[in-house]
């Protein structure tokens, strides 16, 4: 019997130990300034195949995901990111995308920045 | 600073590791960046840190395990940045000094709906709440156009609510999603609950979440009580009314530790003043007492994500009504003198039980447990009426998600037990009744424009049978600011007939229980289908915000036990046979004209009929029209948190069918129908401080009365004595004073 308890035990450890983690968590900056940003940058996340949970952090600007590695990684969650039209920490919108936004998320414009600080957000 | 010292110490044994970050702290000055010597830049949860140089400059070691950034200096607000990768950081830290002038206070709105959830629901807040100074959870609808408040006899002094046109019995009434108001405590369980206990209520229009249960028909009103963690730590609250009524609360919280708070809630009221202004021998208000105690504990662990409570209750509550002259010790069950005592105790212990994981946060688990012991005993004349209620609840509940945050599940089970041992006249109608159910809901949210959640339970029941119970709540937004919702689901309820309609105790009726041979008093179970859609829009009126909302609700009652009291000497209870329907149109627009002035206007239409033996018609003391309108104003706060708050209600109802036929009517000096009537409220409340505060009001101030509330109470022995025609005040004009005060 203990054996075999042995022998199950080494079987689940070496499966997972292959396994891709299916609830892995990453912190990625994406930039952006308010609600309807958090709300893109949020709905193009989910919409990333594998991806189960994103909040995003208009303060922070912080991004934070739970995804399932064996669907997807950080690299195609950003690039569904910026094809929303938000720059992430390691891929940029393209500027067609980014013209798109509405004008009042226009995140590299220091103008909107500022305008977003005096809201007190 | 601690942190500091630290650094110097750990910091020489670091100088192994190879990888390193660099980067400048800077502060905006004049929208120019000048780099801040002196701030502090470590790892979270680490000693692992530095300080910046002159030129803001700074150099730290980097494993991949360190994940955030943590910057600070004094009088600069804390940063923390994600750091994934050994890079140069450019940082700027924004004064706290410069945060001062730009802070902004918005003011909570007392009321508010949601343009998200997938239901209607309208959030009260304790600011709401303290528009009127009501005492209880019944009064606390005063303000509210979505609930009605009638009186539900000319002398117990019960406010009875209504939803829909529908009354309290169709709604399901929970305290922290646990139901609490039913069976035996159905008719006063309202006024058991003070106001000053209550931190908030949430009002769901229309059919409810399959989570708490089958019994919602009308809609759910949930209230949410002070908890010992956010509560003040010493709060009272004393009222005393021109009516003879005196009332006074003290909440005492402490945090025991780290995890645990407690809170001792203390709430007495009396009335010990006899007024009979309308000289009809009758008391126009009972004589009362009541002595309600709630302890709470909060357990609160958010590092393993563990929540609970537990609440210990005790209630004891005396009534006293009747003819002026009745002495119960001498003149109970004689006719020498009418009158009534309705005594109550009740004990509650309840507990919820919550987690989180802190891992997975959608995975979230918890169970809810209560148990109450309910005993009424009271006589109404010569006609006696005991109750007896013992109830248990469990549910157990389980949410996630499908594949994503979009798709949340939640699952449960429950199980419920009802013990009544109820004594009517001098008829025992006890009864065992439990059920143990499952279910799913699926709620569906594209973060945008669509959400809804569709939801099925499936129960077994001793006395309701097997059954299912959908629902289903959609919410689209075509537009911004927009939120068009549909919703429908079914309901299915034991009717407690006896403890439901106490009123009919306190007339010369008999009592007819005209049955099938069904399960509950020989009738069977009501069913009903509710359905509704509703519509709400937020504009800018005069560059002010301002919203509207439509909605209108249809329930149809497959089964209803008919309460039919058009014989004036009879009450006769029976399974519908026909239609019952209750149409529930609402127009609602809320305004903001000026600064801190709040309007809210509300106009609604019921039409609600029910197929009595004699024929399908208005449900007696239902208006066809209403009319509601509340305007709230309060004066800027000054330095030490003080204003003034003005707040005033005004209510309109139409004419209200009688039961009884127009012959009979004529006799006892009424028509088919009650005249129109309107009331007017107000308070004023004097804000001296966060700590201090003290408040007036007048109930009904235009002082409007129903001349004649209990027929024949010139012999209230005789064939015609009735106490349950009343559409309007009994009392006229009272007017209240009281203050509050509290401690952090």
């Amino acid at each position: 019997m203990k054996n075999v308890i042995l022998i199950l035990g080494m079987l689940v450890v070496g499966v997972s130990g292959f396994s891709q983690n299916k609830n892995a968590k990453a912190t990625i900056e994406v930039d952006g300034v308010c609600g309807m940003c958090k709300e893109r940058i949020e709905k193009a996340s989910i919409q990333a195949k594998g991806v189960k949970s994103a909040t995003w952090d208009v303060q922070t600007h912080q991004l934070n995901l739970i995804y399932n590695e064996g669907k997807t990684d950080l690299t195609k969650i950003q690039q569904s990111i910026a094809d929303s039209g938000h720059d992430t920490q390691d891929i940029k919108a393209k500027d067609e995308v980014y013209e798109q936004i509405d004008p009042c998320c226009r995140y590299r414009d220091q103008q909107v920045i500022d305008d977003h600080k005096q809201d007190g957000e | 600073m601690k942190n500091l010292l630290y650094l110097f110490f750990i910091l020489p044994f670091c100088v192994f590791s190879q990888e390193k970050i660099t980067g400048t702290i800077t502060e905006n000055i004049d929208n120019k960046e000048i780099p801040l010597s002196g701030a502090n830049v470590y790892w979270l949860n680490t000693q692992v840190g530095t300080v910046t140089d002159f030129d803001g400059n700074f150099e730290l070691n980097y494993k991949p395990e360190y994940k955030k950034l943590v910057i600070s200096f004094v009088g600069y607000k804390t940063d923390t940045l994600s750091v994934n990768a050994p890079k140069k950081i450019t940082h700027s830290l924004t004064s706290t000094a410069n945060l001062d002038e730009v802070t902004v206070t918005a003011r909570q709105k007392a009321t508010s709906r949601s343009f998200i959830q997938a239901t209607n629901v309208l959030n009260v807040s304790s600011a709401e709440l303290l528009k009127a100074a009501c005492c209880n959870l019944a009064e606390s609808f005063e303000t509210n156009p979505s609930i009605d408040v009638n009186f539900a006899d000319a002398i117990s002094g019960t406010r009875q609510i209504k939803m829909l046109g529908l009354t309290s019995p169709y709604i399901l009434i929970t305290t922290e999603n646990v139901p609490s108001i039913r069976g035996a405590s159905q008719a006063y369980g309202l006024s058991f609950i003070p106001g000053t206990w209550v931190e908030s209520i949430q009002i769901t229009k229309g059919a409810g979440s399959v989570v708490n249960g089958y019994e919602s028909i009308a809609g759910q009103i949930n209230a949410e009580l002070q908890k010992p963690m956010m509560d003040d730590k010493l709060f009272v609250n004393a009222y005393g009314a021109g009516n003879g009524r005196f009332e006074l609360n003290t909440h005492l919280n402490t945090k025991l530790s780290e995890r645990w708070s407690t809170g001792l809630y203390i709430h007495g009221n009396m009335r010990e003043t006899e007024f009979d202004k309308n000289d009809d021998s009758f008391l126009d208000a009972p004589l009362m007492q009541q002595v309600n105690v709630m302890n709470r504990w909060q357990y609160t662990d958010t590092e393993n994500g563990y929540v609970g409570f537990i609440n210990f209750r005790y209630l004891n509550d005396e009534k006293q009504t009747g003819q002026t002259f009745f002495n119960p010790d001498n003149d109970r069950g004689t006719t020498n003198a009418w009158g009534s005592e309705i005594k109550t105790q009740r004990f509650d212990v309840s507990g919820k039980f919550g987690f989180v994981n802190p891992e997975i946060p959608w995975r979230t688990g918890g169970l809810q447990l209560a148990y109450s012991h309910h005993d009424q005993e009271s006589y109404f004349g010569l006609n006696n009426y005991n109750i007896q209620h013992n109830s248990l609840y469990a549910n157990l509940l389980y949410n996630s998600i499908i594949s994503d945050s979009r798709h949340k599940i939640k699952t449960g089970l429950s199980a419920t037990y009802d013990g009544y041992d109820e004594l009517v006249l001098t008829e025992n109608f006890n009864r065992v009744e439990n059920s143990v159910g499952a279910f799913f809901e699926y709620n569906f949210d594209n973060l945008g424009d669509l959400n809804f959640s569709a939801g099925i339970r499936a129960d077994v029941h001793n006395r309701l049978g097997t059954f299912l119970t959908p629902r289903f709540h959609l919410r689209y937004s075509p537009w911004d600011k927009s939120a068009f919702r549909i919703s429908a689901g079914r309901g299915k309820r034991s009717a407690n007939i006896f403890t439901e309609n106490q009123q009919i105790f306190a007339t010369s009726r008999s009592l007819n229980i005209l049955g099938n041979g069904g399960e509950i008093y020989g009738l069977d179970p009501e069913i009903a289908w509710n359905y509704g859609v509703s519509y709400m829009q937020g504009f800018n009126l005069f560059n002010r915000k301002a919203d509207v909302t439509f909605d209108f609700y249809r329930t149809d009652f497959v089964n209803q036990i008919v309460v039919d009291m058009e014989n004036p000497s009879e009450v006769n209870f029976y399974n519908l046979e026909g239609e019952s329907f209750s149409n529930n149109f609402q127009a609602e627009f809320n305004y903001n004209p000026f600064e801190h002035f709040d309007m809210r206007l509300a106009y609604k239409y019921y039409d609600v009929e029910t197929t009595y033996l004699s024929g399908k018609k208005q449900t007696p003391l239902t208006p066809n029209h209403r009319f509601f309108a509340n305007a709230s104003y309060e004066t800027n706060q000054t330095a030490k948190g003080g204003n003034w708050k003005f707040d005033a209600t005004f209510n309109y109802l139409g004419e209200q069918r009688f039961a009884s036929t127009e012959t009979y009517l004529n006799t006892i000096g009424l028509s088919e129908f009650s005249p129109s009537v309107s009331t007017v409220n107000a308070q004023i409340t004097k804000v001296f401080s966060a700590n201090f505060e003290i408040y007036v009001g007048g109930e009904n101030i235009t002082n409007v009365t129903q001349s004649n509330p209990i027929v024949g109470s010139d012999n209230p022995f005789g064939t015609t004595f009735d106490t349950t025609y009343v559409y309007g005040p009994i009392f006229g004009s009272s007017y209240y004073a009281g203050l509050r005060f509290r401690l952090n």
